[in-house]
C-alpha cells in the first residue's frame, strides 16, 4: 500500500494528486451537511415520538414519504430554481477555491448542503423515531413509570441509555448514505469534488480514475457501516458485562 | 372493491394513468419525440402545453415519450430483480446449509458497496445500451429482494404448519408454492412497488449523469439534463420531470402501503 | 377502618380496540368489581386470560396499559380515592405506596443498569429512604428472598442472573420502598417448573414477614391457594365468586368455580402394557447440528398400542428433542427407533408414506400449526387427499365425521383458524392428526397454552378418542397434573437422560430419586391428589 493510484488515461495526471484536493472539498460539503442534519434529525425524531399519531408526527411522515419519492438531483434543481434564481439568496453554482474565506465558502455551499440535509434528514428522522419508539415500548419503561418517576426521569434515566446505540447506528448508516448522495449533488451544483470527478471520468471511460474513486467511496461507505455495527455491539450490555 | 381506502384509490388512478400514457405514447403525444417544432425554450402556450425544450422540441411530447422509456426500463429491471432475487432467496431459505451460506455471503459483499457507485464503475467498462442498463440495474437490485425473500421464507419455514406439511411427506415444491409463497406474497408485492420506485429514481439519476439513456432518446432524467441550463435563466422546463417522478413514486408508494396493510388484516391473515 | 389498605368500589374499566378492517371502538372489559383488602392480607385474583385480572391490578396504581381507561368506580388507598388524585399524587402513590411485580422480570429490568440501582430507585426517589439505607434494605431483602451472595448480587446486570433470581430481585424491587400494597401479576408463570415453587415460597415468606398487603394475580388456582387469604374468581370482567380460600376451594358455590376447582380431576386408570409395543426407542443419543454436546443421552422408552406414554421434565430436559428424533426431523447420532414392528429410517426423507401416516403430531401452539389462509375443511381434508386420495363428497363426509369426533359442528368446515378460539383450534389440529388414521400421535405440550378449563376439555377429548380409535399417545408435558390425568407409562427426563421410567403408579410413588422428588414436590401444590388445602 503506497497510496499511489496511478495516472489518469485521459490527462496523464497523477490520480492521487487530483483526488486529494477534491476529496477535501467533498468532505467539507459532507461534514457541513452532517453537522446540520444529525442534530436536526434527532430532534425531529424525538418530536415525532413525543407527538406520536398527532399532527407533527403525521406531517413528518408525509414529508418523509415525499422526499424519498424524489431523486436528489431534482430536489437540487427545485431549490436552485426557487432560492438561487427567483429569490437570489445564494449562488446557483457552488464554485469554491482556496482564495475564499470560510464565510464565502459557506455561502457558496449553502444550497448543496441544504439539499444533502433534506436528502438524509427524512431517512434519519424515520429511523430515529422507530428506534426510540422501540425502546419506549419496552417493559422496563413501564416499570420505571410504575416507580412513580416523572416523564423526564423515565426518558433520561431509563430510555436514553438504551436508545444511544440504535441512534448512533442510525446516524452512521445515514452518513454512509450521504456519501453517495454527494456524487449527484456535486454534479448539480458543479462543485469541484470527488463525485463530479468520478462522473466525468465514467463518461470518458477513464477506468483507472473510476476505480480509484469507486474504491474511496466504497471504503468510506463500508467504514461507516462498520462503525455502526461496532457501536451496536459495544453498547450491548450483554457483551460489555459478560456472565 | 369498496374497501379500498381513498389514498390507495388515488394511488391506483395515477399509477394507471402513467402506465396508460406510457403504452399509448405515440397516440396521445401531440408531436413527435425528436421533432423540432418551435423556438428554444418557448413558454407554455395553447400550442405547446408545457412549452418547448432546449432545442425547440415540444416538452409535453418528450415527457410522454420519456415516461415511456423510464417506465419501461424500470419495469423490466424490477422484473429481473424480482424473479432472480425471490427465486434465489426462497431457494436459499429452503435449501439451507452451504447453498445458503455461499449465496448470502455473496449478496452481503455486493451490498457492502453503494449501488450507484457500483453501477458507475460497471458502466465505465460496459457499453451504455438499454439492455445493459436493465441488466445492471436488475442484478444489483436483486440483492435487496434476495434478502427480503430469504428473511420472509425463513420466518415462514420455521412455522409449525410447514413442519406439519413436511411430516406429512409433502414435496418441497408443494410446500413452497402452497404454504410459503402465498404468505410471502404480500410483503413481496409491497416491496415490488418500492423497488419499482427505486428503479425509476435510479435510471433517472443515471440518465441525468449522462450515463443512462443516450440522446436523442428521451427519458425523464435526460430531460432534466438537457434543460438544466435553463434553470439559471429562470426557465422551469427541467422541473417538469421532477413533478412526474414525484407523483408516480408517491402513487406507487400509496398502493404498496395499501397492499401491505390489506394482506395483514385479511380474514385468516397472519394476525 | 384503619386496617383497610385497599378498597375498590364498583370499578369499571374500558378499552379502545382496533379490530382490523373495522372502526375502532370502545368496549368495557371490567364491569363493576368491588373488594376490600386489609393490612397484611393477600387477595388472590384468579381467572382465565381476558378475565380482566391484570387490568384490575393496574387500576390499583391508577394506571392503564395501552388503550385501557378506568371509566368508573372508586379505588381507595390510605383514605383517598386514587382515581381522583392529581398527577403528582399518583406519582407518589406509584413506587411509594403501591408497587408492582410483573410476570416477566427479564423484560422489566433495564438491561443497561445494575440491579441494585434499579431496586433502590423508587425508595430513594420517593424519599422513603436515603440511598445508603435503601441499599442496606435491598441487601436484606435479597437475603430474605434466598438470593445467592446477597451482598454483591446487586452489582450485576440483569442478564447476569437467572430468570428465577431476577424474579426474586423484582420482588425485592417492589418491597424495597416499604409499600403498603404490592401487586403481583403472575410472578411465577414464566418460570421453569422447579424454579416456580422456590420463587413462590420466597414470595410467600417475604409477604408474611413484611406484613404488606398484596394483590396476587394468577390463572392458577393452586398457586393462589398457597399464598392468599381471600380469593376472587373473575370471568369476562365480572366477579364470579369472592370469599376466603377455604370456602372457594372446598365449598365453591358457583358452577364456574366448581369447574375450576375440579380441573384435572380426570380419573384415568393405568393400563398394563399388552401386545407388541407400537414404538420402541432404543439407546438414542442425539445432538443439534453444529453443537458440541448431546441433548439426549442413551434414551430408551416403549409405547404400547392404545396407551399413553408421558414424557415429563422442565424446559431443556430434552423432551421435545426426543419428539423431533422420533418424527425424523433430527436424525440421532446413535440408536434406533422401531415403529409398528418396522425399523424407522433415522431421516425423514427415508421414511415411507405409510410410516409418515401412522405417526402424527399435534403441536404446542395451535395458531402456528395451521396454515392461516386455509379453511378448517381444507386443513383437515389435506391428509385425506394426501394419504387416502379422497375427493368430493366422500372427503366432505369424512371431514364432517371427524369434526363430530372433536365435538365441533358441521358449520366449522368453512371457517378460518383466526375465527376459532384457542381450544377449538387445538381440536382442529387433533382432527387433522386423526384424519391420517395414525397408530400413534405425538402431543407436544398440547394443553399448556390453554386456560385450565379448556385444557381439561382437550384432555378428556383425547382420552375419549384413544378409546374409540385405539391410538397411542406420546404426551410431552411439564405439568405433573396433566401427566397424572392421562398417562399409563411415565418417563421423567432431566438433562437429556431418562431419570425415572415405568408405570404411572410406580413412578409417582416413593421412593423417589433426588430429581423426581423435587419435580413432584414442585408440582404438589397444584396436584389434585395433594388436595387444595395448605
Amino acid at each position: 500500500m503506497t497510496g499511489d493510484l496511478g495516472t489518469a488515461l485521459t490527462s496523464g495526471a497523477y490520480i492521487t494528486a487530483s483526488i486529494t484536493k477534491r476529496l477535501s472539498n467533498t468532505l467539507f460539503l459532507a461534514v457541513w451537511a452532517a453537522i446540520i442534519a444529525v442534530p436536526l434529525a434527532i430532534f425531529l425524531g424525538l418530536l415525532a415520538v413525543r407527538f406520536k399519531d398527532r399532527w407533527p408526527d403525521k406531517l413528518i411522515s408525509a414529508v418523509t414519504l415525499a422526499s424519498i419519492s424524489i431523486p436528489e438531483f431534482l430536489i437540487g434543481y427545485v431549490l436552485m430554481y426557487l432560492i438561487a434564481v427567483k429569490l437570489r439568496w445564494f449562488p446557483s453554482v457552488a464554485m469554491i477555491n482556496d482564495g475564499m474565506s470560510l464565510g464565502e465558502k459557506l455561502s457558496a455551499i449553502a444550497l448543496p448542503v441544504t439539499v444533502l440535509t433534506l436528502v438524509v434528514l427524512a431517512h434519519m428522522m424515520r429511523m430515529t423515531r422507530a428506534a426510540i419508539l422501540n425502546v419506549m415500548q419496552s417493559a422496563y419503561i413501564e416499570t420505571a413509570e410504575l416507580k412513580g418517576l416523572n416523564g423526564f426521569q423515565v426518558i433520561f434515566r431509563h430510555a436514553f441509555p438504551n436508545a444511544i446505540a440504535p441512534i448512533v447506528n442510525v446516524v452512521m448508516l445515514n452518513l454512509a448514505y450521504l456519501v453517495v448522495g454527494v456524487v449527484v449533488i456535486e454534479v448539480v451544483f458543479v462543485y469541484p469534488g470527488m463525485g463530479q470527478y468520478l462522473v466525468d471520468h465514467v463518461s470518458k471511460r477513464d477506468v483507472p480514475v473510476v476505480q480509484a474513486c469507486g474504491l474511496i467511496f466504497a471504503a468510506v461507505y463500508i467504514g461507516l457501516n462498520m462503525i455502526a455495527d461496532i457501536v451496536a455491539i459495544l453498547s450491548n450490555p450483554r457483551l460489555r458485562h459478560p456472565k | 372493491m369498496k374497501n379500498i381506502p381513498i389514498s390507495a384509490l388515488i394511488g391506483l388512478f395515477f399509477t394507471a394513468l402513467y402506465f396508460l400514457a406510457a403504452i399509448f405514447a405515440p397516440l396521445i403525444s401531440p408531436y413527435g419525440m425528436a421533432e423540432i417544432v418551435g423556438d428554444v425554450w418557448e413558454p407554455a402556450s395553447a400550442q405547446f402545453l408545457l412549452g418547448t425544450d432546449n432545442i425547440g422540441r415540444d416538452l409535453l411530447s418528450r415527457m410522454i415519450y420519456g415516461g415511456r422509456t423510464t417506465i419501461f426500463i424500470a419495469t423490466a429491471a424490477t422484473i429481473i430483480s424480482f424473479t432472480l432475487g425471490s427465486v434465489l432467496g426462497f431457494f436459499a431459505a429452503v435449501a439451507g446449509g452451504w447453498v445458503d451460506q455461499v449465496l448470502s455471503r455473496f449478496v452481503d459483499l455486493v451490498m457492502s458497496i453503494p449501488t450507484l457507485i457500483f453501477a458507475l464503475v460497471v458502466l465505465s467498462v460496459m457499453p451504455v445500451t438499454v439492455p445493459v442498463l436493465i441488466f445492471v440495474m436488475g442484478l444489483l437490485d436483486s440483492t435487496r429482494v434476495y434478502r427480503l425473500a430469504r428473511a420472509v421464507a425463513v420466518d415462514i419455514e420455521v412455522m409449525d404448519y410447514v413442519e406439519a406439511a413436511r411430516l406429512r411427506g409433502e414435496k418441497t415444491a408443494w410446500i413452497i408454492f402452497r404454504e410459503i409463497l402465498p404468505n410471502a406474497l404480500s410483503p413481496l408485492v409491497a416491496e415490488m412497488g418500492l423497488r419499482f420506485i427505486f428503479m425509476v429514481l435510479f435510471v433517472s439519476t443515471l440518465s441525468f449523469l449522462g450515463l443512462g439513456i443516450q440522446p436523442p432518446e428521451a427519458d425523464w432524467g435526460g430531460i432534466v439534463k438537457e434543460n438544466k441550463d435553463g434553470i439559471v435563466y429562470g426557465i422551469p422546463a427541467a422541473l417538469a420531470p421532477a413533478f412526474a417522478i414525484a407523483t408516480l413514486a408517491i402513487s406507487v408508494n400509496l398502493v404498496a402501503d395499501w397492499v401491505l396493510n390489506r394482506t395483514t388484516s385479511l380474514k385468516g391473515g397472519r394476525g | 377502618m384503619s386496617d383497610l389498605q385497599l378498597q375498590v368500589r364498583d370499578l369499571k374499566i374500558g378499552a379502545t380496540v382496533y379490530p382490523p378492517g373495522e372502526k375502532t371502538h370502545d368496549i368495557e372489559i371490567v364491569h363493576g368489581v368491588s373488594f376490600d383488602l386489609e393490612k397484611g392480607k393477600v387477595l388472590g385474583l384468579i381467572g382465565e386470560s381476558g378475565a380482566g385480572k391484570s387490568t384490575i391490578g393496574f387500576a390499583a396504581m391508577s394506571y392503564g396499559r395501552g388503550g385501557v381507561k378506568i371509566t368508573g368506580g372508586e379505588v381507595w388507598i390510605n383514605g383517598r380515592d386514587v382515581l381522583k388524585s392529581d398527577t403528582g399524587d399518583i406519582r407518589k402513590l406509584r413506587g411509594g405506596e403501591v408497587t408492582y411485580v410483573s410476570q416477566s422480570a427479564a423484560g422489566s429490568f433495564n438491561p443497561a443498569k445494575k440491579i441494585l440501582d434499579q431496586v433502590v430507585e423508587a425508595a430513594v426517589e420517593q424519599n422513603k429512604f436515603s440511598r445508603k439505607d435503601a441499599e442496606a434494605r435491598a441487601r436484606d431483602l435479597f437475603e430474605k428472598l434466598g438470593l445467592p451472595d446477597p451482598e454483591n448480587i446487586g452489582d450485576r446486570y440483569p442478564h447476569q442472573v437467572s430468570g428465577g433470581q431476577l424474579q426474586r430481585c423484582m420482588t425485592a424491587l417492589a418491597l424495597c420502598p416499604e409499600p403498603d400494597l404490592v401487586v403481583f401479576d403472575e410472578p411465577t408463570t414464566a418460570l421453569d417448573v422447579t424454579t416456580q415453587i422456590d420463587v413462590l415460597m420466597a414470595i410467600k415468606a417475604a409477604i408474611r414477614e413484611t406484613g404488606v398487603a398484596a394483590l396476587y394475580i394468577t390463572h392458577d388456582l393452586a398457586v393462589v391457594a398457597q399464598v392468599s387469604d381471600d380469593i376472587m374468581v373473575l370471568r369476562h370482567g365480572d366477579m364470579v365468586e369472592y370469599g376466603p380460600v377455604d370456602q372457594i376451594i372446598n365449598h365453591p358455590q358457583e358452577e364456574y368455580t366448581q369447574a375450576l376447582v375440579s380441573v384435572r380431576s380426570i380419573n384415568h386408570e393405568e393400563k398394563e402394557p399388552n401386545g407388541e409395543p407400537v414404538l420402541c426407542v432404543r439407546n438414542i443419543t442425539a445432538r443439534y447440528k453444529g453443537t458440541q454436546f448431546d441433548v439426549l443421552h442413551n434414551v430408551n422408552v416403549e409405547l404400547y398400542p392404545g396407551q399413553t406414554l408421558a414424557v415429563v421434565g422442565e424446559s431443556g430436559s430434552g423432551k421435545s428433542t426426543l419428539a423431533r428424533v422420533i418424527t425424523g426431523l433430527l436424525p440421532p447420532r446413535e440408536g434406533e427407533i422401531e415403529f409398528a414392528g418396522r425399523n424407522l429410517s433415522a431421516d425423514l426423507a427415508g421414511r415411507s408414506q405409510e410410516d409418515l401416516r401412522e405417526l402424527q403430531m399435534i403441536y404446542h401452539v395451535a395458531d402456528v400449526a395451521m396454515y392461516p389462509r386455509q379453511t378448517v375443511g381444507t386443513i383437515i381434508g389435506r391428509p385425506l387427499e394426501f394419504y387416502f386420495e379422497m375427493k368430493g363428497d366422500e372427503k366432505r363426509k369424512r371431514i364432517i365425521a371427524l369434526l363430530d369426533e372433536i365435538e365441533l359442528g358441521e358449520e366449522f368446515i368453512d371457517r378460518y383458524p383466526a375465527e376459532l378460539s384457542g381450544g377449538q383450534k387445538q381440536r382442529v389440529c387433533i382432527a387433522r392428526a386423526l384424519a391420517a388414521k395414525p397408530k400413534m400421535i405425538i402431543c407436544d405440550e398440547v394443553t399448556s397454552a390453554l386456560d385450565p378449563l379448556v385444557a381439561d376439555g382437550i384432555l378428556k377429548l383425547l382420552l375419549n378418542l384413544q378409546k374409540i380409535e385405539d391410538v397411542a399417545f406420546l404426551f410431552i408435558t411439564h405439568d405433573l397434573a396433566t401427566v397424572r390425568a392421562i398417562s399409563d407409562t411415565i418417563a421423567v427426563m432431566y438433562q437429556g437422560k431418562v431419570q425415572r421410567y415405568g408405570g404411572k403408579t410406580k413412578v409417582l410413588s416413593p421412593p423417589f430419586d433426588d430429581y423426581t422428588d423435587t419435580f413432584c414436590s414442585a408440582r404438589s401444590p397444584r396436584c389434585v391428589w395433594a388436595g387444595w388445602k395448605r
